[in-house]
């Protein structure tokens, strides 16, 4: 892949965020101090290239996946889209959230609907496009159900096809998977990877599953403990991930597996430590829930 | 059988895959679960209402002051069919529904907008706390004074007792909206309108229903002393005057009448909420 202008989608370039992190209950020390969560961070994706991001929890992957979505704006560096600048929300990306973030009181498929209507495509057409794309991820029949009638692995497929169904470019996904069961969870993975050859989509697709990661991802940035630094990207050496054969026994996939771990191994602990440290100072106050802000 | 309709699912599912004599054995069991249900439902009403019954006649009390239930209906029928009862009711649910609709046009759209406007819902919170913990009827002199003993002031303190539940969980409502929503619908590039309209209206529909049906129980209430502070009508006034004049029976009849106005009034709202949140997750039981 030649690595022109042209050729890349998503552009991440010297990239600095930091927060400042109110505490409720501090009453000595001052009640705001920064945190940087991530740094110096430089990424570019190419079209249709699945791209998956690696690291310790609380290293500012999802911090970085809300940037490319343009729900925050980066303190210092840009973020560009077509060589544009990323200024908001927008169709051209679509999001899938660990946790489904389907509306409870529509139907599947007025959750499918609800991207084309915010898209402004008329009705019948919304209605024909919606079903085409529950179909293509599995789950005709079920349009009429309610998220709560669903299984969580159900809920995820739904939710994916809600951000398929509107047609962005680039497919953001923040841990889609964690929260479903293993064997949920390889089925999905597999329906993506055909979803991914299918729809021709570029995918960010953020994780803390080495495994995960090396079975999707075409490239793997490998991602430091706080404040988040790309340590490495890895180029994942397969061909067809789609084939019948299991993957993960192949020589190959074991060695680039464990080249990851290798470089995780010292961030997870680091991770960790910070974690009690943290929550050792922090004892009894509130920790920002990890989602959005109310800033409507 | 936690849930009916789950459990007729099942039963019709389960009937499609079951030889005949299995599939009647299953209906007649579907059809014993409905007995048993009801029979919950019933028997201890029934217990108290035949004790209702017994106590007076068997002397256990005294039944001038307790008339048995057959007495007490004898004369709710009467007073049914002289038009009587029907008079009060008439005003009671005039005042009372009077008040809660008013409250509903103002206390839900002010609690969106105070729910919406963070800053709103900090500066106006203390004082709607302070309002809220005033045990209302506390103010019924007050409302009196202000607004006389005419329709006005009964209609002004119902209004006054269903704001208050209402707007606070229409604010609660607002403010509680799951983040992770609004967050997923702003990523799909909605306006704060749209966000509004599309996301944090139907997210809140269930906890502004709590307030609405705290505020129909509260409506009530209130309905009812006031009506017994300063009336000359509606079904207070009745209860109240027909104890001073001594006729017990109708004064249980009254009562009853404000039982079965209580109870038909909470039916609708729940028959309503039902229809509205029928999306949510019906598993408690």
């Amino acid at each position: 892949m030649s690595s022109t202008a042209l050729s890349i989608k998503i552009s991440i370039q010297d990239v600095n965020k930091s927060f400042r992190i109110k505490r409720n209950t501090d009453q000595s020390r001052d009640s705001s101090e920064p945190v940087i969560a991530l740094q110096n961070i430089n990424l570019d994706i190419h079209p249709g290239e699945f791209m998956v991001i690696v690291g310790p929890s609380g290293c500012g992957k999802s911090t970085l996946l809300d940037l490319v979505a343009g729900l925050t704006k980066p303190s210092s560096g840009q973020v560009l889209l077509d060589g544009r600048p990323i200024t908001g929300p927008d169709l051209d990306r679509g999001i899938v959230f660990q946790q489904y973030a389907l509306f409870p009181w529509k139907t599947a498929l007025a959750n499918v609907e609800f991207g084309l209507e915010a898209k402004g495509v008329p009705r019948k057409e919304r209605r024909k496009l919606a079903l085409e794309y529950i179909q293509l991820v599995g789950l005709a029949g079920f349009e009429h159900r309610y998220p709560h009638e669903l299984s969580g692995g159900m809920k995820q497929r739904i939710a994916i096809a809600r951000s398929l169904a509107y047609d962005p470019d680039v497919l953001l996904m923040d841990e889609p998977f964690a929260a479903l069961d293993a064997q949920t969870r390889e089925t999905l993975q597999s329906e993506l990877l055909r979803i991914w050859e299918a729809t021709g989509k570029t995918i960010l697709f953020i994780t803390h599953g080495i495994e995960e990661a090396v079975y999707l991802g075409q490239r793997v940035a490998v991602m430091t403990s706080r404040p988040g630094r790309i340590k490495e990207v890895i180029a994942v050496p397969f061909e067809s991930r789609t084939s019948e054969e299991d993957l993960r026994a192949h020589p190959d996939f074991v060695r680039v597996r464990h080249q990851i771990w290798d470089l995780l191994k010292d961030e997870v602990q680091r991770a960790q430590e910070q974690e009690k440290s943290r929550s050792l100072t922090a004892a009894g106050s509130k920790i920002p829930v990890k989602g959005a802000g109310f800033n409507g | 059988m936690a849930n009916p309709s789950t459990g007729e699912a099942l039963v019709r599912l389960e009937g499609g895959r079951r030889s005949s004599p299995a599939r009647a054995r299953s209906l007649l069991g579907w059809g014993l679960g409905r007995i048993h249900r009801i029979f919950k439902a019933v028997i201890v009403l029934a217990a108290f209402l035949a004790l209702w019954e017994a106590a007076p006649r068997l002397g256990w009390t005294n039944a001038t002051f307790l008339p048995p239930l057959t007495e007490v209906l004898k004369t709710w029928w009467r007073l049914l069919l002289s038009g009587e009862l029907a008079e009060h009711t008439q005003v009671s649910l005039a005042r009372s529904l009077g008040g809660f609709l008013l409250a509903l046009l103002v206390s839900i759209p002010l609690g969106l907008a105070i729910g919406w406007w963070k800053t709103a819902a900090q500066y106006l919170n203390p004082l709607l706390e302070l309002f809220r913990n005033t045990a209302v009827l506390a103010l019924l002199p007050v409302f009196i004074m202000l607004l006389g003993l005419g329709e006005t002031s009964k209609i002004a303190i119902i209004f006054y007792a269903c704001v208050f539940p209402l707007l606070l969980n229409t604010i609660s409502g607002v403010r509680n909206v799951d983040p992770l929503l609004i967050k997923s619908a702003r990523s799909m590039g909605l306006t704060s309108v749209g966000l509004f309209q599309k996301v944090v209206l139907p997210a809140s529909v269930p906890t502004i229903f709590v307030g609405i049906r705290q505020a129909g129980a509260a409506s009530i209430l209130v309905l009812i002393a006031a009506e017994m502070a300063g009336a000359k009508s509606g079904l207070g006034y009745f209860v109240q005057y027909t104890q001073f004049s001594f006729q017990i029976s109708e004064m249980y009849a009254g009562i009853l009448t404000i039982s079965i106005f209580g109870v038909l009034l909470n039916y609708a709202l729940v028959t309503l909420e039902r229809r509205l949140t029928s999306w949510k997750q019906t598993q408690s039981e």
